[in-house]
């Protein structure tokens, strides 16, 4: 009797010197943006049974693999509500994999919201524009939900800007979401020069987009690309720029 | 003749026994399917984008890694001593003298040598047509007529999608997991009395495992309502071990950086868990009547 007790007060003491090993661990993982689910009652609701068993033994991934498949599948059926809670569930299970939020942001705002434009069950004009507005306020719901959970990693950022340029036609927010892009490690080059592409079409903002691209001008010929002359050049004539501060016509 | 009191030659002869036992069961038949499965996931993904195709390949591959290292590692080691006692071959062994440590190390290091061999095969596996896939995919790109710099970038995004090398610090740590699973299941079958018990209970284990953090977090915060619950969380913190730092392969996948100080961290911690059970299965072992 007395050496199962032993070893049950052996296993309480292991229990408690790595208590903090364990705690530095986890929180380590955390600051990494590698911490697991946090498993909260909303979450088994948005998952369902066997996604939550899954992420309960350590298969989250696998299982918001499946909903992504389920979601791909919905989407092939056109079946749009079927594809949101899938990419819910998926987004929720696995929220570090941009793929999920990407694709979740691209089915609701492009293609969700061009099916409500033209779905013929709904009665009015009125409606089926509701209907578009509220699958790209979905798809861009997404993507800032997807940026919280990955702030380091320049995609999102950029997908966002995309939206807001081609869905809500935002040309300053867009710009703002790519230089955010731009500010971060590992994102490509052309970031800088679309979020001064994007100011140039923001009206009242046409100075400052000029001064951003006229900058990268100045840095050299790799960054003289066509759409960069192109919009200088639009800014200049709309600025109405003495002919000294503008590029040569030769540049074009 | 004086014996010495440990010696590894006995314990690498008992290894290599465990071992030849455990490839007898054919237990490594379980790569076939796993073949299987790679193969039929590869086919059928395929459909997908590229992203999507490597992503789901990595994680069906990773998965069935871990499920199938961590099911071999409690099924095949719940049975060591209790066909080593149906069967009488412990008595001679522990007769010739070989002390019990040396039996249950001996034991350990077959097993960890099989997961071990399990694992180098399934990452073949998992490599070999992690490559296979990423050669046709860069091969239909090269092909496909879009101008260089729009090739040159698809093919760099193509590269950074397939093969990652966090994915090798990763697996090193399933293969812990698995030995930590083999560990404890060693110290359960010391006193366990039949090895399905053992089977069911390193099962509940393996779940429980998978929440240790979540409940030491609710218990170290006092969130929990009551004494009893706070007893309860307290005790599942201090008694199960925690499993989840050994699946940062999950976010490897997913693309996140992962230090590898963290790696190092968690590798550290699944040797620790794994010795120190091996360590009570000794005490629980060492002067059991058989």
């Amino acid at each position: 009797m007395i050496r199962p007790a032993l070893i049950a007060l052996l296993i309480l003491i292991f229990g408690v010197l790595r208590l903090s090993i364990e705690n530095a661990l986890t929180e380590e993982d955390r600051v990494a943006y590698s911490y697991q689910v946090n498993l909260r009652l909303e979450l088994r609701e948005q998952i369902g049974q066997l996604g939550f068993i899954a992420a309960l033994s350590g298969f989250r991934s696998l299982a918001a693999d499946f909903a992504f498949i389920e979601a791909q599948t919905a989407w092939e059926r056109t079946e749009w509500s079927r594809v949101l809670l899938s990419f819910q569930e998926a987004t929720t299970l696995q929220p570090h994999s941009l793929l999920y939020w990407d694709m979740a942001a691209w089915h609701m705002a492009w293609n969700a919201s061009a099916a409500a434009s033209h779905d013929r069950t709904l009665p009015t004009d009125f409606l089926r524009r509701q209907a578009q507005r509220q699958y790209i306020e979905l798809g861009k719901n997404f993507l800032e939900r997807g940026i919280s959970n990955n702030p380091r990693r320049p995609q999102l950022y950029e997908s966002l800007a995309r939206l807001y340029r081609d869905k809500l036609r935002d040309h300053a927010t867009a710009a703002a979401c790519y230089r955010k892009a731009a500010s971060l490690p590992g994102s490509p080059e052309y970031d800088e020069r679309f979020a001064a592409y994007e100011l140039s079409y923001a009206p009242g903002r046409e100075c400052e987009a000029w001064q951003i691209l006229r900058s990268l001008y100045d840095r050299g010929p790799h960054e003289r690309l066509p759409t960069l002359l192109k919009r200088l050049k639009f800014l200049e004539k709309k600025l109405n720029l003495p002919l000294q501060d503008r590029i040569p016509d030769t540049q074009m | 003749m004086q014996h010495p009191s440990f010696s590894p030659f006995r314990v690498a002869a008992l290894a290599g026994n465990t071992f030849t036992g455990l490839v007898r069961l054919k237990v490594f038949y379980f790569l076939l399917l796993f073949a299987l499965l790679l193969i039929g996931s590869s086919l059928f993904f395929a459909r997908l984008s590229f992203q999507a195709e490597f992503q789901i390949l990595k994680d069906v591959s990773l998965g069935a890694m871990n499920i199938f290292s961590s099911l071999l590692a409690i099924v095949a080691t719940a049975q060591l001593i209790p066909r080593d006692l149906e069967e009488r071959t412990i008595y001679p062994i522990l007769a010739k003298p070989v002390a019990r440590s040396e039996y249950l190390i001996g034991k350990l290091l077959g097993m960890l040598l099989l997961l071990a061999l399990g694992i180098l095969a399934m990452t073949a596996l998992f490599l070999g047509l992690l490559f296979f896939r990423e050669q046709i995919l860069l091969g239909e790109t090269t092909r496909s007529g879009l101008p260089p710099a729009q090739i040159a970038a698809a093919i760099a995004s193509l590269k950074t999608s397939a093969f990652n090398l966090n994915l090798l610090p990763g697996i090193l740590l399933i293969y812990l997991k698995a030995a930590l699973l083999a560990s404890l299941t060693l110290f359960v079958s010391t006193f366990a009395s039949s090895n399905v018990f053992t089977s069911v209970t390193m099962v509940f284990v393996y779940f429980i495992g998978h929440l240790q953090a979540t409940a030491r977090t609710y218990w170290l915060q006092g969130h929990s309502s009551g004494w009893l619950a706070h007893t309860f969380l307290g005790l599942v913190a201090l008694v199960f071990p925690d499993l989840q730092p050994f699946n940062l392969i999950d976010d490897v996948v997913a693309g996140t950086a992962i230090p590898l100080a963290l790696f190092a961290k968690a590798a550290a911690l699944g040797c620790v868990y794994t010795s120190v059970y091996l360590f009570f299965a000794w005490a629980a072992f060492h002067e059991r009547e058989l």
